[in-house]
């Protein structure tokens, strides 16, 4: 199990070594980086000497090994627009988005595993239907019109929630602001997580659904009724163990998507985090900005990878028997 | 007949299709007395696993029991409401299917399958029901069963998960077991051991068992009676010998023409020439009538019942007495 888990961790610093050269390439090669970092009426001489300074005149090689060894340290660079450290301005905006894409995970698990089950044991009752119809919309739904539909409503109309931003954040320690200890906070965190989580719901629901039948009909499920044991040992004892093993790897890369995209539900809430960062250093052709979230978002996916894989090893025996085979 | 442990009679299963109703199995009628072994064979589609799965209810739709009774004890069980019938299994009817590889839940040990199993019918302590278990493994032939009891079913071969859902079937005592093809999957070298400890298990805990099989070798070893089945009917029951030795029925003949001795029991059911009707074209007649040597008029225009040859029964028209041909009944006749 250790040497497993040491393979999957060296296995993972060796994709992120790959995505940082990714994100050097863009850094070094998408346009001149001198050319955005100094106004028109900088001279060429001037031009010269700053090319000396950031190395840039240095083998690629040496280059890419500099980059790799600094983003190691967090160091990404300053800004073009900003003219500040990158790692401050991601930093700064980082508790936003992972606040709300963990309440947005927890809320699509809470909501969808329950009803994906429940919609497996029950295929045929009107509940059923609902949510096949609710997941219908959940899935064709753009994540904008919810956001825009979700404001109209609670916010323009029945006035109960706050339309854009955070609310008020308290701050934890010199790296954290949290939403979670004010009520306005809380408020703000409703909708903006309610429509990041719709559609990855939906698609838990479906796919827990489609597992749980699937497994429903294996020859143990049958063996377990001859042998008289209880509807609720054979639903939840039996069959959701195994359901969830399919399960828990889409999940997991599902939980990872919310951070990635929740750049629209940012954007319709006006919400302070990194993809309304990502979004502005497109527009403005900030390279370390768009390299180093390159690097947090291959980050998190290489992350929950890793934990997917040791949960799934946690709860297949199988497959723990698999590596013992490996390694004596 | 009163002393049957299971009685069925005239059951009747129908597949409900967008054409109407599939009949999948019609008149079905038979005993098992404590403790008999009745074997059951047939081709492939004859519905030898809808009767056992009919019995112990757990027919998914779209099939269902559409006529008939079935006791057991003398008790209606056709009829009982879901949670009753739960309590039934297991605990009076067990039954075994046939592949072992994907009988047992991989994701649980094999002793909290056990002991979940004997917790749910029998009121002992979790320790009394891990005591229990143990001893169960061991009676069907697992080496060292306290320590395998907390391995998972990939730890055990087929043949050793096989022993472990014997143990499961067993483990509340039913009295009757529904055991359908419990070799077929696995390799021949292990076969015959299974059926050993099937048929000493058995015998030790004085359940009667339902066999469901195509291995003739396997009945010959264990039936006290066999039930021949074609088409969704009982063609031929007696005892072993008698039905093994001088099959009634053309189809049991032709079923009979090979049965392989008990070292060679590799052997399957001999081949007859053409096919079983699909359940949506089952003749009028005679079910067996185009492909039966013997067939004649009547054959073809009335479906012939169950009738008693001596100490047995055959579905053929040879046997009535009033309209048979002279020369069947002779040449049958003895
Ligand atoms: N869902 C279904 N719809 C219609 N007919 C079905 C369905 N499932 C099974 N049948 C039919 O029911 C009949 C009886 O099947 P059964 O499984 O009892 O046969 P069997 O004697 O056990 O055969 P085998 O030796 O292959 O296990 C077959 O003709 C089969 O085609
Ligand atoms: S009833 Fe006729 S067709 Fe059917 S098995 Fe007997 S002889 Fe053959
Ligand atoms: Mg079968």
């Amino acid at each position: 199990m250790i040497a497993f888990v040491v393979r999957r961790v060296l296995a993972s610093i060796g994709v992120m070594i790959a995505v940082g050269l990714i994100a050097f390439a863009m850094f070094r090669y998408v346009g001149d980086p001198i050319n955005q970092m100094v106004g028109v009426e900088t001279s060429v001489a001037e031009r010269a000497q700053l090319r000396e300074e950031l190395g840039l005149n240095d083998p690629a090689i040496v280059q890419a090994l500099r980059f790799l060894a600094r983003a190691a340290r967090f160091d990404f660079g300053v800004s073009y627009q900003f003219k500040q450290p990158v790692a401050d301005l991601i930093g700064a905006r980082m508790p936003a988005t992972l606040e709300l894409a963990f309440v947005a995970s927890i809320l699509s698990l809470a909501a969808g595993i329950p009803m994906g089950v429940y919609s497996a044991l029950h295929r045929d009752s009107a509940l059923s239907r609902l949510f096949q119809a609710l997941s219908l919309i959940g899935i064709s739904l753009p994540t904008f019109l919810t956001g825009i539909l979700l404001i109209t409503l609670f916010s323009v109309v029945l006035g109960w929630l706050p339309s854009f931003g955070r609310g008020d954040v308290v701050r934890l320690g010199p790296w954290w602001t949290t939403g979670f200890l004010t009520v306005s906070g809380l408020k703000s965190l409703v909708m903006p997580a309610t429509t990041l989580a719709l559609f990855q719901m939906t698609l838990i629901m479906r796919l827990v659904r489609a597992e749980m039948l699937e497994v429903l009909r294996a020859d143990y499920i049958r063996f377990a009724r001859a042998r008289g044991l209880s509807e609720s040992a054979i639903h939840f004892r039996h069959a959701l163990k195994n359901t969830l093993v399919p399960v828990i790897t889409i999940v997991g890369l599902q939980l990872g998507s919310i951070v990635a995209f929740s750049i629209i539900t940012e954007t319709v809430f006006a919400w302070p985090g990194m993809g309304q960062l990502f979004l502005q250093s497109i527009q403005n052709v900030d390279i370390p900005i768009m390299a180093a979230y390159l690097l947090f978002i291959a980050f998190m996916f290489v992350t929950i990878n890793l934990v997917v894989d040791i949960l799934y090893v946690s709860v297949d025996p199988r497959l723990r028997a698999s590596l013992h085979g490996m390694h004596g | 007949m009163s002393a049957a442990l299971l009685s069925v009679r005239d059951l009747r299963v129908e597949f409900a299709t967008r054409q109407g109703p599939l009949i999948a199995l019609d008149g079905v009628s038979f005993d098992i007395a404590p403790g008999e072994v009745l074997g059951v064979v047939g081709e492939s589609g004859a519905g030898k696993t809808l009767t056992g799965l009919a019995i112990i209810g757990l027919l998914d739709p779209p099939s269902r029991i559409a006529g008939g009774e079935i006791r057991l004890d003398g008790e209606r069980i056709d009829n009982l409401s879901p949670a009753r019938m739960r309590v039934l299994r297991g605990r009076r009817i067990g039954m075994i299917f046939q592949d072992p590889l994907t009988s047992l839940n991989p994701l649980l040990r094999i002793g909290d399958q056990l002991t979940e199993t004997i917790l749910t019918h029998l009121s002992l302590t979790r320790r009394q029901a891990r005591e229990r278990a143990i001893a169960w493994l061991g009676e069907v032939g697992i080496p060292s069963p306290a320590k395998r009891i907390d391995g998972y079913p990939h730890e055990f071969s087929g043949g050793m998960r096989q022993r472990v859902v014997i143990a499961l079937a067993l483990c509340a005592e039913p009295a009757l077991i529904i055991a359908d093809e419990p070799t077929t999957a696995l390799d021949v070298s292990v076969q015959a051991q299974i059926i050993a400890v099937l048929k000493k298990v058995t015998r030790v805990h004085g359940a009667a068992v339902m066999l469901i099989t195509h291995d003739m070798g396997v009945i010959a070893e264990m039936a006290d009676r066999v039930a021949v089945m074609y088409a969704g009917r009982i063609v031929e029951i007696g005892a072993i010998g008698d039905v093994a030795r001088r099959p009634l029925h053309p189809y049991a003949m032709g079923l009979m023409a090979a049965i392989p001795t008990l070292e060679a029991r590799a052997g399957r059911l001999a081949q007859i020439p053409g096919t079983m009707p699909r359940l949506s074209a089952i003749p009028r007649g005679c079910a067996f009538s185009p492909r039966c040597p013997r067939v004649f008029g009547r054959c073809e225009a009335e479906r012939p019942p169950l009738i008693a040859v001596g100490e047995r029964r055959a579905a053929c028209w040879l046997y009535d007495a009033q309209a048979a041909p002279a020369a069947a009944r002779a040449e049958n006749s003895r």
